[in-house]
């Protein structure tokens, strides 16, 4: 069992004093941001990454990959107590969260969605063991078209899964990588979109700032327009007796925490489902298995679990495609790709030979996380119905100051934290006309890498652009691609009423 | 919300074509030897945004000749007053740190928001006011080793600096 052998040593790494002590706080302080209306794990990572430069860079990854998974505790927290969303993952948990909670069962909600979290985030951590060193092997057999391949594969999944209108997420993907290419051309080494020699942009932009820019100062520009009125936290006691019935009701949710953990991970590997979707698939299966669906919607315990197993599944689901191919899950991972890209640790099937010390050191860190973020969870949940009380403003203008201060740490300039205040009120307007989000910081962070394959691949094959589809993986990819591009498309045409058979056209051919 | 759509949909145009027009100081053909040249993956996916951009605009554009989408005003006056507060606030913040430093600048924003936008007492207006510099000196300059802009404060950190350094 190699297997085995590299967890160990990776536990050996992230039971060391340092990380074991990031990795604390990490999941305390992601429970807080997923537990504060208005702030998610990618909105956490995106605000507290520039202050990881305290510690060594497998520390920070470690940090910052525990304050995603205490995140996706912490929403629950809020769906229950509040019924909002403490995190968009977390929405389908307010549907039974909250009925729970005005029946005076807060206690047991909250047991229920700390357990099916712990679950469905232990499940995937298992699976992601299990499929993480042969997937980064078969990944290292890729060559430039092979990526290229790939990361067009990755977007064509916006079009296909992501729900957003088609021409809006084509648009955003294009100016996620237009603005990718901003600064030094990689081959040729000139400038170029420079805007007029400003020097600021001879760096590019960072997917930094565009992330501080749009998930920092724009969410909270969202939040300040969008609870205009304070909701009422309900009351959570936990005692002894909630602990016992929260566990015997945990029986009756088994087949939940399954299908969730299952769904949860498999949904989390692709860039544009993720979580949210996860977490609401989850929720929808649980209730047509569940023996009592009638019960669904005013409190049930299955529908707690579902969901919040499902949304943890999804966040580890979503690390392996970043780990092992580069090409990130979800918005999250796809900060976490950029993070460690400038710590220069290049994710990928490399990484693994080059780095396993880092890469099973993270992998172990997880199952610790999730043994932590329940207990953490649970211990401190007066806490946390005394933090939702704190006025929204003190959080907005804490916030607003640590974009600031942190947009300008990384490289110092006056110029970033400029544009992260055009970002903002860019990603705000754009946010509100129904513009997604995240494929625009997922092509800046694998704009470099899908352009560099694209040239290195042409160059290879002196400009044959048969170089995609002559290579199995790569044409398996493309067909994929073309696949899911094609997907919309259909869907729209079998709305056409040409293709619809009305009644009487059916009659009269019959 | 039409007018909203339209404009954000023409911006956009207006971007791509900024874009291409930058991207072609370097070569957008194919490179003898060199493969596409440098200008060739902005400029061709400027065009492709041009193009879905302009495909947002029309549909909104026919919507709007047809009277059709929706009628909803893009943000209530209320929430626009508030924003709006938020954004200048914000921006005033960051243009004060080229003046008078980043130590200046913070507390004055959180006095201005926590106050009157937050309508918050005047003793946790005042703590926050105070703490937060002080916990980002610390963390920052201390521990971190970054110095933060300072504008015309600067002389007066010097013998701070002397004294931890």
């Amino acid at each position: 069992m190699e297997v085995l052998q590299h967890l160990a040593d990776g536990f050996a790494i992230s039971l060391l004093p340092l990380n074991l002590g990031v990795l604390i706080l990490g999941v305390t302080v992601g429970l807080f941001i997923g537990a504060m209306p208005g702030l998610g794990s990618v909105n956490g990572v995106a605000i507290l990454l520039p202050i990881t430069f305290l510690v060594p860079p497998a520390s920070a990854i470690i940090f910052l990959a525990a304050i995603y998974y205490g995140a996706m505790y912490g929403g629950a927290i809020s769906s229950i107590l509040l019924g909002i969303p403490g995190a968009s993952t977390a929405v389908a948990t307010t549907f039974d969260g909250r009925p729970l909670a005005q029946k005076g069962q807060a206690g047991l909600a909250l047991i229920a969605a700390a357990v099916g979290s712990f679950v469905g985030g232990t499940v995937s951590v298992l699976l992601f063991t299990l499929f993480a060193a042969p997937l980064a092997d078969v990944a290292l057999a890729f060559g430039p078209a092979e990526e290229f391949a790939l990361v067009l594969l990755a977007f064509t999944t916006f079009l296909a899964l992501g729900g957003d209108d088609v021409l809006k997420t084509v648009t955003m993907i294009v100016l996620g990588l237009v603005l990718s290419t901003v600064g030094l051309d990689l081959i040729s080494g000139q400038p170029r979109l420079i805007f007029g020699d400003l020097p600021g942009f001879y760096s590019g932009i960072s997917f930094l700032v565009l992330a501080i820019g749009l998930y920092g100062i724009g969410e909270i520009l969202w939040t300040i327009e969008q609870t205009r009125h304070k909701p009422q936290v309900m009351p959570a006691h936990i005692r002894f007796a909630d602990l016992v019935a929260g566990f015997r009701a945990l029986k009756a949710s088994l087949t939940a925490m399954a299908s969730g953990s299952l769904l949860g991970y498999f949904v989390g590997m692709l860039p544009a489902a993720g979580a949210t979707p996860a977490s609401l698939m989850a929720y929808g299966v649980a209730k047509s298995t569940s023996r009592k669906p009638e019960l669904f919607g005013k409190g049930a315990v299955e529908g707690v679990v579902a969901p919040e197993t499902a949304n943890n599944a999804a966040s580890t689901g979503s690390l392996l495609p970043m780990l092992t191919l580069g090409i990130p899950g979800s918005p999250t991972t796809a900060l976490l790709l950029g993070g460690m890209v400038m710590w220069g640790l290049m994710p990928g099937p490399m990484l693994f030979i080059e780095q396993p010390e880092f890469v099973w050191g993270l992998i172990s860190s997880l199952y610790t996380a999730n043994v932590f973020a329940v207990v953490i969870n649970l211990a401190l949940i007066p806490l946390f119905v005394w933090s939702l009380r704190m006025p929204l403003p003190v959080l907005c203008a804490l916030v607003l100051v640590l974009c600031i201060v942190g947009g300008y740490t990384p490289n110092q300039k006056m110029h970033d934290v400029w544009l992260i205040a055009a970002f903002g009120m860019a990603g705000y307007v754009l946010r509100k006309l129904d513009y997604p989000l995240a494929p625009l910081v997922l092509a800046l962070v694998l704009g470099p890498l899908m352009e560099k394959s694209l040239r290195q691949a042409l160059i290879a094959a002196q400009g044959d652009v048969t170089t995609f589809i002559e290579r199995p993986i790569s044409a398996t990819f493309v067909a994929i691609a073309l696949l899911l591009f094609l997907l919309p498309l259909i869907r729209k045409l079998r709305h056409l009423p040409l293709f619809k058979r009305s009644p009487t056209s059916s009659r009269s051919s019959a | 919300m039409r007018v909203a759509e339209l404009t954000v949909a023409a911006l956009l145009m207006a971007l791509s074509g900024y874009f291409m027009f930058h991207a072609t100081v370097l070569p957008i053909g194919w490179q003898e030897g060199a493969g596409p040249g440098g200008g060739a993956f902005p400029f061709w996916l400027s065009l492709i945004m041009l193009l879905t951009a302009g495909g947002i605009f029309l549909r909104h554009f026919a919507e709007a000749l047809a009277d059709r989408g929706s009628r909803r005003p893009f943000i209530t006056r209320a929430a626009l007053r508030d924003v709006l507060i938020v954004v200048l606030s914000l921006l005033a913040a960051i243009a004060l740190i080229h003046v008078v430093g980043a130590y200046v600048a913070i507390p004055l924003f959180l006095l201005f928001y926590l106050r009157v936008m937050g309508n918050c007492g005047w003793r946790l207006t005042a703590t926050l006011t105070l703490v937060t510099p002080v916990v980002v000196f610390l963390f920052f300059e201390v521990a971190l080793k970054i110095l933060l802009p300072k504008g015309i404060t600067e002389p007066l950190f010097i013998p701070l600096y002397a004294l931890l350094f």
